[in-house]
């Protein structure tokens, strides 16, 4: 009988640690996914974070590294001076890269670090239990935003594709989501593109993925992605803010 | 063979460079400036990286990604930076990475000053980060020791897998010394199957990592660190002596102050004061051993810092009770002069302890 649907090969055969309905599950498998298609799973380097994803390194089945929480960027461009030859990806959630890392996530775009980030935005600090994270939505329900959060006295939430996108080292900058089929769809090909972009030495390239926490948002998994598409795209808008491919056809 | 002139903080730079380290990470901070000026010269002539981080915080974690590929890396600091670094430190010993990190010790706490000091004893030897580990720690106390204990840090750093740091202060790092440059022999790259460079699909996937959710786990490997600490603790003690064989009164300094403290002893030898010095040239593991010989003839030890007094904890931890153990300090920046030391041995050779 043919296979037709099979567990990707950079994945290992050991269960996720992730809650029900939540999509990180999906984020990881087209990691892997577009791992197997570029054949670059022994030449590949992970970065786990602090977060939920913290123990993806048992996941994944390339060489992998845990980093400091926020840290990522800056232990993905240790790596990559050391091997530049290697593959270097850093998987982060949004407390991990927006908040705590703010400035090594910069400041890996701001050097056009080679490298490439997945960038998970389920706007809550998931693993500690669900407290108002730096993307956490304006009236957001949090832990520590009980009544919601009041921008006057919060803030506001960031936007990180946005912002990076001014930056020259930037190659590639796209949002993407994960909320149903066809987006699925699409973040997989913004992965690929990054990690593409990466072997071809352009730069620094993030792909924000829009995630579900249905855990500590307090719905079940399809109430979770509604809420995806009636609150988050509208805040956080999908597509691409920069791509280096685009920029230099137009200037011809 | 022929000497060069040369500063501390250069010194050290190109120790790291003839040891085989190609990886620098660093970040700009009063008084180790000249050790990462040195190499963004060097390293881009040599295939090397240097790399100015965003912060002492990316710069410690770049090493910890270079390290954790295998490859020789360092970075180098002054006091407030070093702080910064902690944390990645923590995470390096806790994931069994070698590295080296230079601390050019400036006056504290916060901000504090510029001038040299040794008021970062304790957190170099104590707690240079959150949990249970040690850095092995070498403190220098001339320019050609600049250059000499970083083949040994590199070598060390890779023999047991962990962090080491050279404690050095703002007087070592700027003063200029004749130095003998000699290509160290024991600089040899050695195998690191451990590291994540890509498994090559060879072999399963390396992981580097310091989490283990289980408590027994985390015990169990805590412990079997604190095994090879202890192997350390019997084979890398270093210390120099100074007339300390018939010595009724031993100093015990490092670094900056164990030089005053040298010509003190020589001031009091002419005054008939039978001083002598125990000069640590490891902070950790501390060398007992070499205090532990003279406690029977010493009628007392001096411990003279460029701090508040950190460093005798551990003397008097050696000596126990057995004899009276003084101390002399002056912090801030300020140095102590051979003077002030002498009339410190004097109030203990007239029976003032």
């Amino acid at each position: 009988m043919a296979i037709v649907f099979q567990k990707p090969k950079a994945l290992l055969d050991v269960p996720f640690s992730y809650c029900p309905g939540c999509t990180h599950g999906i984020i990881h498998r087209l990691v892997a996914e577009v791992i197997d298609e570029l054949g670059i799973e022994g030449k590949t380097v992970g970065v786990s974070p602090v977060g939920c994803a913290v123990m993806n390194y048992n996941f994944f089945a390339c060489d992998m590294v845990q980093a400091p929480h926020g840290r990522a960027p800056a232990v993905a461009t240790g790596l990559k001076r050391a091997i530049p030859e290697n593959i270097v990806f850093t998987y982060q959630g949004d407390g991990d890269l927006a908040a705590i890392g703010t400035a090594e996530t910069v400041h890996a775009a701001v050097r056009g670090e080679n490298i490439t980030i997945i960038f998970v935005n389920n706007a809550i600090y998931g693993m500690t239990g669900g407290q108002m994270a730096p993307t956490s939505l304006p009236n957001q329900v949090t832990q520590t935003t009980p009544y919601g959060r009041d921008t006057s006295y919060a803030g506001y939430p960031i936007r990180v594709c946005e912002m990076l996108a001014t930056l020259e080292g930037t190659a590639l900058a796209q949002r993407v989501s994960v909320d149903n089929v066809k987006n699925v769809l699409n973040a997989k090909k913004a992965i690929k593109k990054a990690f593409t972009y990466q072997i071809e030495k352009k730069g620094f390239s993030i792909v924000e993925v829009l995630s579900t926490c249905p855990t500590n948002w307090g719905m079940d998994a399809e109430e979770s992605l509604k809420w995806l598409k009636d609150n988050m795209i509208p805040y956080y808008p999908l597509g691409v803010y920069k791509d280096i491919a685009n920029i230099k056809e137009a200037s011809k | 063979m022929a000497k060069v002139l040369m500063k501390g903080n250069e010194a050290l730079a190109e120790a790291a460079v003839m040891a085989g380290c190609k990886h620098f990470f660093g970040y700009p901070i009063t008084p180790q400036t000249e050790l990462a000026a040195y190499m963004a010269k060097k390293m881009l002539k040599i295939g090397g990286v240097y790399l100015q981080a965003e912060s002492e915080i990316a710069a410690i974690n770049m090493v910890l990604g270079a390290a954790a590929a295998g490859k020789r890396a360092m970075t180098s600091s002054s006091s407030p930076g070093i702080s910064l670094k902690s944390e990645g430190i923590s995470y390096i010993a806790g994931s069994d990475l070698p590295a080296v990190i230079v601390n050019v010790q400036r006056g504290g706490p916060g901000l504090g000053g510029i001038q040299p000091s040794q008021a970062d004893y304790w957190q170099a030897t104590r707690a240079t980060g959150h949990g249970d580990f040690h850095l092995l720690v070498y403190a220098p106390s001339t320019v050609q020791e600049m250059m000499d204990l970083v083949t040994l840090a590199f070598d060390n750093a890779d023999k047991y897998r962990m962090p080491v740091m050279i404690l050095s202060d703002g007087m070592l790092g700027q003063m200029m010394e004749p130095v003998e440059v000699k290509q160290p022999e024991s600089s040899a790259p050695v195998e690191k199957p451990w590291a994540a460079c890509g498994h090559g699909n060879k072999r399963p996937h390396n992981v580097i990592n310091s989490l283990y959710l289980t408590p027994q786990s985390l015990e169990a490997l805590v412990k079997k660190r604190f095994k090879k600490y202890e192997t350390i603790k019997k084979e890398e003690q270093k210390a120099d002596e100074y007339l300390t064989d018939d010595a009724d009164y031993i100093i015990v300094a490092y670094g900056a102050s164990s030089r005053i403290s040298r010509t003190a002893v020589n001031l009091a030898r002419k005054e008939g004061i039978k001083a002598g010095l125990i000069r640590p040239i490891t902070l950790w593991p501390y060398p007992d051993m070499y205090i532990e010989k003279h406690i029977s003839h010493a009628k007392a030890f001096l411990c003279v810092e460029m701090s508040m007094g950190q460093m005798v904890d551990d003397v008097r931890l050696c000596v126990n009770g057995r004899k009276p153990v003084a101390f002399y300090g002056r912090t801030g920046g300020i140095i102590p002069s051979p003077d002030e030391v002498l009339s410190e041995l004097r109030k203990l050779a007239g029976g003032k302890y």
